[in-house]
């Protein structure tokens, strides 16, 4: 039976990291995302499941842990809000270099520096060009509702370890903080060994047995060539996560002149302008990328050949935008509007913005 | 008379010649040959092997592990 | 006479390599300090018979490769991390022998944070930890251990106080935290010293097996190409001048 509950985003992310089998929970508190590891200790899944959490004493040791846990084949995860992600990069290529999976939540806030703590999208660079060192991607999920923050959980790890590559839910503060229905997962068991062992049998930290070879979990290949040839690899990887994994979604886009380009909070605020838009006549759509990496380039040139143009929102200086153009590769106008340093843009500023641009 | 006679087999191609072990015989069995190995270090080798006990000091203190130690009783 | 070959027969020998020790030759210079250690955990792993059981953490540093020398699992970390990497692999895994391999430069320069905070939880770990007062990979720059007066590649004219502050004895630090068991100073010089290295080890492992919280093990060590002495020398200056400043011994054992 389905569950269904009020729920704030952050504590939806400590709920369904209980209930789908994860084993593990690393993090530091940082605003506005703090209530993610608050839930888990209140909720005690050790009791329940198992499932260790721990607070670290940083980012740089909560994502150490992570990349701990995860050479284990566990499944874990972190998060953390800006600047404990750009705390994590560090190890965050590690574990993108060892080919490790794992899940970290980023519950975006405005930055740069200390910035704010209120709701931002300026770390779409970070999060989807790799963030640290080193030719890497991470997939990243971007949710627009609590329900969303529920389901990617368990989506972010079954993509990690389909690919044995990390795992980021790239929210934002409004998202995280906002309360929504939700219908929460069913519960799923964490993995016994012997799982783990056919999971990840192949390359996890489980013990050597006198039957195998060690297992050496690492980044490091000190001969250029050889490491070529795994970049080669991490790049084949690349090409089929992208290939297989681009998910989004479109609405009013059949008959629309025009296109919003928005992921999370921004494309809920979208949809109330596609509403105020087409009160006044002007036809436009809204195309959400939920995986902002891998990203919907495909589906947005299609859109490009029949649309007069398309405005990108973002609570950013524009960051996506530059996706969004290499996708159209100038067949219609590409424009970008966005609000910065915690300000949430409203519907009616962002028809402004639309007519504006395009002289409507 | 030594109570104990003592031998010791060196991995000439592994070991580096750091000289560790000759430093930590006690009865100066050990000491570096003339002759290089492949990787061109001087190998440790038995010098003195009559005056060997069997101690495993030399093995002990190897870094490399190239040192197998061999002990019989002579009483 | 006795010839050798009446000697050399399998039934009469008493020491020779672990066997988890693998046949990779080591990557380290003739007569450094990291070798022996790693005979010595890899003894320990083979006496108490934890191979199946047993992780291990490798730093960065000259010992990063340690897991190419002893034949058990290994996760090879950020700089500095280990404990943390340990802090999760220990946690996950409650019934397994964790133990992180750290030098000076990772342990207590830039893991300084992660050391302090695994030991003060009481992580159920292993940390072996080299003090050569050098950092030998990158080309023998100053470490934190580094003494005064001590000529690196960045104190060309000897550590100053003044300049780079002072060495530090980040092992009496970590004796004061209420997470470690068993705090020691120990060296690998001499085959008496060997023998308690080796001792200080197992009960490190067999600490970990009585739940009893971290066991912190210093091996002071040398670094004759940092230092640019012969390895004999080296052992030298070693006793004359790092032992003064970090002198050897038990400084916790609950």
């Amino acid at each position: 039976m389905s569950e269904i509950k009020l729920m704030k985003g952050n504590e939806v992310i400590a709920e369904a990291a209980i209930r789908c089998g994860c084993d593990g929970y690393f993090g530091y508190p940082i605003t506005p995302q703090s209530e993610v590891m608050e839930t888990l200790m209140l909720r005690k899944p050790w009791e329940e499941t198992g499932m260790v959490v721990l607070q670290a004493e940083s980012e740089i040791a909560s994502i150490n842990m992570v990349y701990g846990g995860a050479a284990c084949g566990k499944k874990v995860m972190t998060s953390s809000s800006s600047p404990g992600v750009s705390l994590m990069q560090e190890g965050l290529t590690y574990i993108a270099g060892a080919e490790l999976p794992c899940l970290v939540v980023d519950v975006v806030r405005g930055g740069p520096g200390l910035g704010t703590i209120q709701p931002a999208q300026s770390d779409y660079f970070q999060a989807t060009k790799g963030g640290g060192h080193g030719d890497y991607h991470l997939i990243v999920l971007a949710p627009a509702s609590v329900q969303e923050m529920n389901d990617f959980v368990s989506l972010g790890f079954d993509l990690a370890f389909k690919y044995r590559n990390p795992a980021m839910i790239l929210a934002d503060g409004v998202i995280g903080q906002m309360m929504e229905k939700v219908e929460l997962s069913p519960y799923k068991p964490r993995w016994t060994d012997e799982e783990i062992e056919k999971i990840s049998g192949s390359w996890a930290l489980t013990g050597k047995k006198k039957n195998r070879d060690r297992h050496i979990v690492t980044s490091l290949e000190l001969d250029a060539h050889r490491q070529e040839v795994f970049n080669e690899k991490l790049q084949r990887k690349y090409r089929e996560i992208e290939q297989n994994e681009v998910r989004f979604e479109k609405i009013n886009c059949d008959d629309a002149d025009y296109l919003f380009i928005a992921y999370g909070s921004s494309a809920r605020i979208c949809q109330k302008s596609i509403e105020l838009a087409r009160q006044e006549g002007i036809k436009v759509g809204l195309l959400r990328p939920i995986t902002l990496y891998p990203f919907p380039t495909q589906p947005i040139a299609e859109m490009a050949e029949r649309t007069k143009g398309m405005m990108t929102v973002e609570m950013s200086a524009g960051q996506m935008v530059e996706d969004v153009r290499l996708a159209v590769n100038g067949k219609t106008r590409v424009e970008h509007y966005g609000r910065m340093g915690g300000v949430v843009p409203t519907p009616e500023e962002i028809v402004e913005a639309l007519k504006a641009n395009f002289k409507l | 008379m030594a109570k104990f006679r003592g031998a010791i087999v060196v991995d000439n191609e592994k070991c580096k010649g750091c000289g560790l072990c000759v430093a930590a015989c006690p009865t100066k069995v050990i000491d570096l040959h003339p002759d290089v190995n492949g990787k061109g270090y001087h190998y440790a080798y038995m010098k003195e092997p009559e005056a060997c006990i069997g101690c495993a000091s030399c093995a002990m203190v190897c870094p490399d592990s190239v040192i197998s130690v061999y002990k019989i009783n002579v009483q | 006479m006795i010839d050798i070959n009446d000697i050399v027969k399998p039934e009469n020998l008493i020491y020779g390599k672990s066997s988890l020790l693998t046949d990779n030759i080591m990557h380290y210079c003739p007569g450094c300090t990291h070798g022996v250690v790693h005979k010595l955990v890899a003894e320990v792993i083979e006496e108490l018979d934890i191979q199946e059981k047993t992780i291990g953490v490798s730093p960065v540093g000259c010992s990063v490769f340690a897991y190419n020398y002893i034949d058990v699992d290994w996760v090879e970390a950020a700089h500095g991390r280990a404990p943390a990497v340990a802090t999760a692999v220990s946690r996950l895994h409650p019934e397994k022998y964790v133990f992180t391999y750290q030098g000076d430069g990772d342990l207590a320069s830039i893991g300084c944070g992660e050391i302090m905070h695994a030991c003060n939880r009481g992580e159920n770990i292993v940390i072996i930890f080299i003090n050569n007062a050098i950092y030998g990979m990158t080309g023998g720059q100053m470490a934190p251990t580094t003494l005064l007066g001590q000529v690196t590649a960045t104190t060309p004219y000897g550590r100053d106080a003044k300049l780079n502050g002072f060495p530090l004895k980040i092992t009496e630090l970590i004796a004061q935290l209420d997470g470690t068991c068993y705090v020691t100073r120990q060296s690998a010089e001499t085959p008496a010293a060997v023998r308690k290295t080796k001792n200080a080890i197992k009960k490190a492992f067999q600490n970990t097996r009585l739940n009893k919280g971290t066991s912190f093990v210093e091996v002071v060590g040398t670094c004759n190409s940092g230092w640019k002495l012969t390895p004999v020398d080296a052992n030298n200056w070693m006793r004359e001048n790092m032992f003064k400043k970090y002198p050897l011994g038990d400084m916790k054992d609950i």
